[in-house]
């Protein structure tokens, strides 16, 4: 009774057909939705799932926490708003400056601190995210202080985007690359040894993984990563507020990943989708979101410490298995685990 | 059957030279030296508290040795992170599991792979044919060791799901797909029934046979006994004594050593 081959036919995997839904929905959404309203609610939700699957690597899958990657976000927004600005620099380029300033920042910042033992990174990520957040607000001069600044229109390849529809297709396809480099990332030897320093540090090491350097490049990835969002995100609203590097901003994607389901890649599109239009529910009662998310979080950890999708996804599993075990009557063979 | 060499004509594997750590006032283990040859079976044993599971986290770079040398080839490596150490063929086991229990069975073993395989993020974000077809091929080899340590009905098993002497199996599958030169086993067959026991000693003859040195701390002395073609005694972390099984087994110290600790039901 030796099962010979266990790789699956890729196309049944459930990763594929996520994401082969997820291609679908993307396709037809559009079609659907004609209020520019819910298409620029679409957008803004398909940004931030982008950066919860970043920040899922880091704090899901390698179980590194991060408070402060709305400071990193903050840094690509301001590149692409004061470079161009006030320096004339073409748009594409000031992105990829932010980009490499957030790498060279997350990396300055990690070297010490991977070296240590203890969630260091959490608290470090806190200060850092404050004294940005404080220093887009008090230098006026250039990022118009806590008024914020206008954008100029992003362009890429002498093309300038300006209309919703533009925008939805240029972020759709981030997104499901995304996705798909996410899936793909998970399942090879990076990602599995990004998993395995979660899953026991001293196992990780002596098999060969340097758990600092898979750390720092993780870390340095996510806040690349964010770092680019944000360029993208200033340049789709045409205006960038200090708000964007806020500690609150930071909370709020750590909520989507933990709600979400922390290692779940689905999951953070899920986190992004509930907890971007909570706030438009939340509309009327101003000033009570921060509580209301800080007691989302509460719950969730409580109640769903794996978070929503890994939990229905279990659920849905032990109700398939007992539906197996019910038609199969006694025929089961071995039960040993 | 076993051969029992009297003198080591080449450089053993793995030199031990005045080994020591001391934490805070407990001096875990003092001045221990000791050698392996290469290709043989060696055991450490010695009550509970005695240092041996200290000793191997000293040997693989988990600890920092106080003071001594470790000689790997003739070459000093104490200090060594255990990430260096595995580059130079150095395996282990852990007496409390370390499984990662996030990922599948499967995953756990491949992770053993590591230092042979390509780990290039980008590559793999974009699903590199040469990383694939790697990939793919690990699986198969990963599947393989699985089977070779009796796990074949495991092949799909989420980590968290397995018994705990499954989990045991597994880690010597993952020490075993790092291709190691030296592998050491903490315990092996703790908490295991007479049946599993059995077969964790016969699985160690056939990595022996392979040609891969085992270093092996267990509490069975039976299973030890047989297995060993050298043996070294830690009480109180220091060295009691070495030899062969033979001569363990008639060495008064030992005998002391084990009597006084009460050891029940092991009888050297
Ligand atoms: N990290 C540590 N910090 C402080 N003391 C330690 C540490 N590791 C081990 N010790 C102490 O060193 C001594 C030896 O422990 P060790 O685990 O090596 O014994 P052992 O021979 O493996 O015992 P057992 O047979 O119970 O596994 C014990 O007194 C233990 O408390
Ligand atoms: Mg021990």
């Amino acid at each position: 009774m030796i099962r010979p081959v266990i790789l699956r036919p890729m196309a049944l995997r459930p990763a594929t057909l996520g994401l082969v839904a997820l291609a679908v929905l993307v396709l037809v959404l559009p079609l659907v939705i004609s209020n520019s309203f819910y298409l620029d609610l679409v957008i803004r939700i398909a940004i931030n799932a982008i950066i919860v699957l970043g920040l899922n690597l880091l704090i899901g899958f390698a179980g590194q926490i991060s408070f402060g990657h709305a400071g990193f976000l903050g840094i690509g927004a301001y590149a692409s708003a004061v470079l161009p600005t006030h320096f004339g620099w073409p748009p594409l380029l000031a992105l990829i400056a932010g980009a490499a300033a957030a790498a060279a920042l997350a990396a300055v910042m990690a070297w010490p601190i991977f070296r240590l033992k203890g969630h260091y990174l959490a608290m470090a990520t806190l200060g850092l995210g404050i004294i940005l957040n404080l220093i887009f607000r008090n230098e006026a001069s250039y990022t118009g202080g806590p008024d914020g600044m206008a954008v100029p229109a992003m362009e890429l390849f002498g093309l300038q985007l300006s209309r919703d529809r533009q925008w939805y297709w240029v972020i759709a396809a981030l997104l499901l690359v995304s996705v798909w480099a996410s899936l793909n990332i998970i399942d090879s030897p990076f990602g599995r040894a990004l998993r395995a320093l979660h899953g026991s540090d001293v196992a990780a090491r002596v098999v060969g993984v340097d758990i600092a350097r898979y750390k720092m490049a993780i870390f340095v990835m996510s806040a690349t990563f964010a770092s680019i969002m944000g360029s993208i995100t200033a340049h789709y609203v045409g205006f960038v507020t200090p708000n964007i590097a806020d500690f609150f901003h930071s909370v709020e994607l750590v909520t989507m990943v933990v709600v979400g389901g922390m290692a779940s890649v689905f999951g953070s599109l899920l986190g992004a989708v509930l907890l971007t239009i909570l706030p438009q529910a939340l509309a009327t009662f101003e000033g009570w979101e921060t509580v209301a998310f800080g007691a989302i979080l509460i719950l969730c950890m409580i109640f769903m410490p794996r978070g929503l999708l890994p939990t229905l996804a279990a659920r849905l599993g032990s109700l398939r298995f007992a539906v197996a075990r019910l038609r199969a009557g006694r025929s089961a063979g071995e039960s040993d685990s | 059957m076993m051969a029992r060499t009297s003198t080591a004509p080449a450089t053993p594997v793995l030199s031990v030279r005045d080994l020591s750590i001391n934490f805070g006032g407990v001096r875990a283990v003092q001045n221990v030296s000791f050698d392996i040859a290469s290709g043989c079976i060696y055991s450490v044993i010695g009550p509970n508290g005695a240092g041996k599971t200290t000793l191997f986290n000293l040997i693989t770079g988990v600890y920092v040795p106080t003071a001594g040398e470790i000689l790997l080839d003739g070459q000093p490596v104490q200090g060594q992170p255990p990430h260096r150490l595995a580059r130079r063929g150095v395996a282990r086991t852990f007496q409390n599991l370390q499984v990662c229990l996030n990922m599948t069975a499967l995953e756990n073993v491949m992770v053993g792979a590591h230092l042979r395989l390509d780990r290039n993020v980008l590559k793999a974000a974009f699903r590199w044919p040469s990383l694939r077809r790697a990939d793919q091929a690990l699986h198969q080899e990963a599947a393989e060791l699985m089977r070779f340590v009796g796990l074949e009905h495991a092949l799909e098993a989420r980590a968290d799901a397995m018994s705990y002497g499954a989990l045991k199996r597994l880690e010597i599958a993952r020490a075993l797909a790092m291709k190691p030169r030296l592998l050491f086993l903490d315990e092996p067959a703790a908490g295991l029934n007479p049946r599993e026991t059995l077969e964790i000693d016969e699985l160690i003859r056939k990595v022996a046979v392979s040609g891969v040195t085992v270093v092996l701390v267990e509490h069975d002395m039976k299973m030890v006994m047989s297995l060993s073609d050298r043996i070294l005694v830690l009480d109180y972390g220091k060295k009691l004594a070495e030899g062969t099984a033979a001569e363990i087994r008639q060495d008064p110290a030992v005998i002391a050593a084990y009597l006084g600790a009460g050891a029940a039901g092991e009888t050297p």
